[in-house]
């Protein structure tokens, strides 16, 4: 499903977010208005060009006083959205840190770092370890494909690659599988692995992890580390080009 | 030559090759198999046209699901604390021991595989166990783990096994109004008829009958919202997906006041305008379905469902079962219709609720298995009597479920407004130390609070009753419960998926003595994360007991510590589970806790 950003002139409205008046449109969530407007709320399973799934929560949020993930909860005019206070940051981090210690991320040594939205976006709520143990879990690289590699170890579940497959690529290469901390990635094809699916490297769904899962073989360090997105600027103040 | 998978096409073919059956088909091809092959969830995949990762997805959320093969005989001990109170832990452990097998794995020879489930609604009779998903046996002792492990070796039938032992009774200590003498069938349709649709609504309204699942929402809007919103068709579900630890009295009218469950829902099709209605039952009462089934074909024989019901032109409505897979999630409400749908029970996003958007996207009701009982009874006997019983913001009567510590364990029914104290009186309850009210989701109550009375507006509860006694270890019950809301997580959002498993964490490493007080704050900033910050109640919930106990039976927890001022900033023994690794010792002289 993809947005579109007119705003509907039968129903405009504004929304307060941390005191400052934000318009939105018919059917708009808080964060999509939000980040039209270019206001920047801490967030990685949302992406504009795709419907809300509301699983990581990151983008958790104050409105009139009660939390709800914005990226589900419908803008309503004269609402009080309360977004980069102490505290929401604080259960941020302490999510993101939670995310951290659930995979195996070893930022100095990926491909994605400095392009990474987690590592981004745990810079950007302070993050400095990961607070809680490490879970280390078992999780294979699977390299079947001739041009693409997964690396599941990165997972942080948030469904992009599903729905971008499904709704943009029309292949549904992607599912979600297994319950409670056991829940993983699947690959739709026969054997299971990457190279027996039908994804393709022009895919958007090759395209579109926030972490570094899917990442395009042969093309390691082809931006220097340095010259990478979030190092000219941070995730905060590049909130347009939300797309990785 | 008939092809190796000809068997499955009659129940893809009973299911119309519908998507939306997907959990009925791969629930039915278990029970064929006692597990789903890979080759049978390609067939299925392509005779549905979903993707095959899609049907392994939803073929793993379940826990009644098996893609791996597992034993012939699949034992699975209900873990549910009043079970361990009674001693489940020890019999399983001895009936591994018998039969040679380790708890989880599958023993060689494909025979039996030995595990534990939640609770299965059998507190009161206990410990239970559940044995291919459809058979159980109440009452465990030592000589019956004993006799079940030698027919287990000679691969006796489970309809051989001693009939007493799948003895389940109803233990109905108080009686009331839903558990009393019950309208003859029809009385409350035809009472509704009479009324007529919106007549009954309004009595419904008058009674201020609250849903009886826990979230305590008022029926009468709820079945006005489903009514009032347009749709191609609007349905009636009933939530009987009791999973909540510690409750079964939905299993009670389930066995013996089916009749009042359908009943309610029949007034609801009259008042919402539904023509189809389903009964979502969960997977651990699967041994209910054909009697569930026998009394609907009798209730269509009787002109009680079915086309034109009671003679009454264009009011056709029949009901169909759907039996769940083992997901407690799945008692949320948008969670039970994604099941329903045949997808992964995943709460939704909401707005829009199910009265609006339900199953299949039509305007839904759902309402628990004692509302719709509520309902029958209101419809004979008027909204205005029903709205006398109890206090004015909970009306009617509430059935309690009572197990524990306690002399007379069983179902208890009382007018909304009793003490606490008086259901501990008459269940034969001494020396309590706690009771825990609405299961692990609900409240720890301690001696202070016995006062309190059960209500909306001061003690709410879905209908469990656990009773601990001072010989208990309040910190053991709340182990139990942290454990069961990790197993029960649906993974879907952070902050439970990881949340539930750091308190498991934290906890065993406080029972192992390896604790701090900082794994006390921890717990406590956890619960506040979850509380505020996960997709639906149960990641919310998942720290009431922990938050309660800590604060009511801090001690309990103290105890576990070396020092109330030493902070460990890691598990000394955990560390050491690389090296046991990479020199292959499991030995007690690898373990620090067993080191000499």
């Amino acid at each position: 499903m993809s947005n579109t950003y007119r705003i509907d002139a039968l129903t405009p409205g504004t929304f307060s977010l941390d005191g400052q008046e934000v318009e939105f449109g018919h059917g708009e969530s808080i964060l999509q208005a939000a980040t039209r407007a270019g206001h920047y709320i801490p967030h990685l399973c949302w992406h504009p060009d795709f419907g809300a799934a509301g699983s990581c929560r990151i983008c958790t949020v104050k409105v009139n006083g009660r939390t709800g993930a914005s990226c589900t909860v419908q803008a309503a005019a004269g609402q009080l959205v309360e977004s980069n206070t102490a505290e929401l940051n604080a259960q941020r981090k302490t999510m993101l840190q939670m995310l951290f210690v659930e995979g195996n991320h070893f930022c100095p040594s990926c491909e994605k770092s400095g392009h990474c939205s987690l590592q981004a976006t745990a810079y950007a709520m302070g993050m400095e370890g990961p607070h809680f143990e490490e879970f280390y879990p078992d999780r294979p690289v699977d390299a079947t494909h001739p041009d693409l590699l997964l690396d599941l170890n990165r997972c942080i579940l948030c469904g992009l690659c599903v729905r971008a497959s499904e709704q943009v690529d029309h292949k549904s290469v992607f599912a979600i599988g297994g319950h409670g901390i056991h829940t993983h990635l699947l690959v739709n094809s026969p054997s299971d692995k990457l190279g027996d699916s039908a994804i393709l490297p022009a895919d958007r769904a090759a395209d579109i992890c926030p972490t570094g899962v899917i990442l395009h073989k042969r093309r390691g360090f082809v931006i220097p580390i340095g010259q990478r997105r979030f190092d000219a600027k941070p995730i905060s103040e590049q909130v347009e080009g939300s797309a990785p | 030559m008939s092809h190796p998978l000809a068997w499955l096409e009659s129940i893809l073919t009973r299911h119309q090759h519908a998507p939306h059956r997907l959990v009925q088909v791969l629930r039915e091809v278990q029970a064929a198999r006692h597990w789903i092959s890979r080759e049978s969830l390609s067939r299925i995949a392509e005779a549905l046209q979903l993707p095959l990762a899609h049907v392994e997805g939803v073929a793993g959320f379940y826990r009644f699901f098996h893609t791996k093969p597992v034993g012939q005989y699949r034992v699975l001990f209900s873990d549910n604390i009043t079970d361990r109170l009674l001693g489940s832990e020890a019999l399983l452990q001895a009936l591994c021991t018998r039969l040679k097998v380790q708890p989880g794995v599958m023993r060689h020879d494909g025979r039996v595989s030995v595990a534990t489930t939640s609770c299965t609604g059998l507190c009161d009779q206990g410990p239970a166990l559940l044995i291919n998903h459809q058979q159980v046996v109440t009452r465990l002792t030592p000589s019956r783990i004993e006799h079940m492990a030698s027919l287990i070796e000679a691969q006796v039938p489970l309809e051989q096994w001693p009939a007493e032992w799948r003895q389940v009774d109803d233990q109905i200590r108080l009686a009331d109004i839903k558990l009393g003498a019950q309208p003859a069938p029809g009385q409350g349709i035809a009472a509704a008829l009479a009324r007529g649709p919106q007549g009954m609504l309004d009595d419904i309204k008058r009674s201020k009958l609250r849903g009886r699942g826990g979230a305590g929402f008022a029926t009468g809007t709820k079945w006005q919202l489903c009514r009032n919103f347009p749709g191609q068709t609007h349905y009636v579900v009933c939530n009987a997906d009791e999973g909540e630890p510690g409750t079964f009295k939905d299993r009670v009218l389930l066995s013996s006041f089916a009749d009042s469950m359908f009943e309610g829902m029949t007034i609801a099709a009259l008042v919402v305008g539904a023509r189809q209605g389903l009964v979502y039952l969960r997977g651990e009462y699967r041994y209910l379905l054909e009697h569930l089934q026998a009394v609907l074909q009798r209730r269509r024989e009787q002109h009680l469902l079915g086309p034109s019901i009671q003679g009454q032109d264009g009011f056709d409505f029949d009901i169909e079962i759907h039996v769940g897979a083992g997901a407690y999630v799945c008692g949320e409400e948008s969670a039970l219709i994604e099941s329903l749908e045949g997808k992964r029970g995943t709460p939704r996003i909401r707005p829009p609720f199910p009265v609006e958007a339900g199953y299949l996207g039509q305007p839904t009701t759902v309402n628990n298995v004692e509302t719709f009982c509520a309902a029958t009874h209101i419809a004979v006997n008027s909204g205005d009597w029903w709205a006398r019983i109890g206090t004015p913001q909970s009306t009617g009567t509430k059935i309690h479920s009572v197990s524990g510590d306690c002399e007379r364990p069983g179902l208890y029914e009382y007018p909304f407004g009793t003490r606490i104290g008086r259901i501990l009186e008459d269940c034969g309850a001494r020396n309590t130390q706690a009771v825990q009210v609405g299961g692990p989701s609900g409240v720890c109550l301690s001696n202070s609070d016995f006062g309190r009375r059960i209500g909306f507006e001061d003690v709410p509860t879905a209908g469990a009753f656990m009773v601990f006694d001072r010989t208990r270890d309040m910190f053991a019950v709340a182990h139990n419960f942290a454990q069961f809301f990790a197993h029960e997580s649906c993974g879907f959002c952070t902050p439970c998926r990881v949340g539930t498993e750091l308190v498991v964490r934290r906890m065993d490493k406080l029972k192992k003595g390896y604790g701090s007080s900082e794994d006390i704050q921890v717990l406590y900033e956890l619960d506040k994360l979850m509380h505020g910050a996960t997709h639906c109640g149960l990641g919310a919930a998942a720290c009431n007991p922990l938050r309660d106990t800590i604060a009511k039976f801090r001690p309990a927890y103290e105890q576990h510590l070396n020092s109330l001022h030493f902070a460990p900033g890691f598990d000394m023994d955990a560390e050491l589970s690389q090296a046991r690794l990479a020199t292959g010792r499991d030995d007690s002289g690898a373990h620090l806790e067993t080191l000499a």
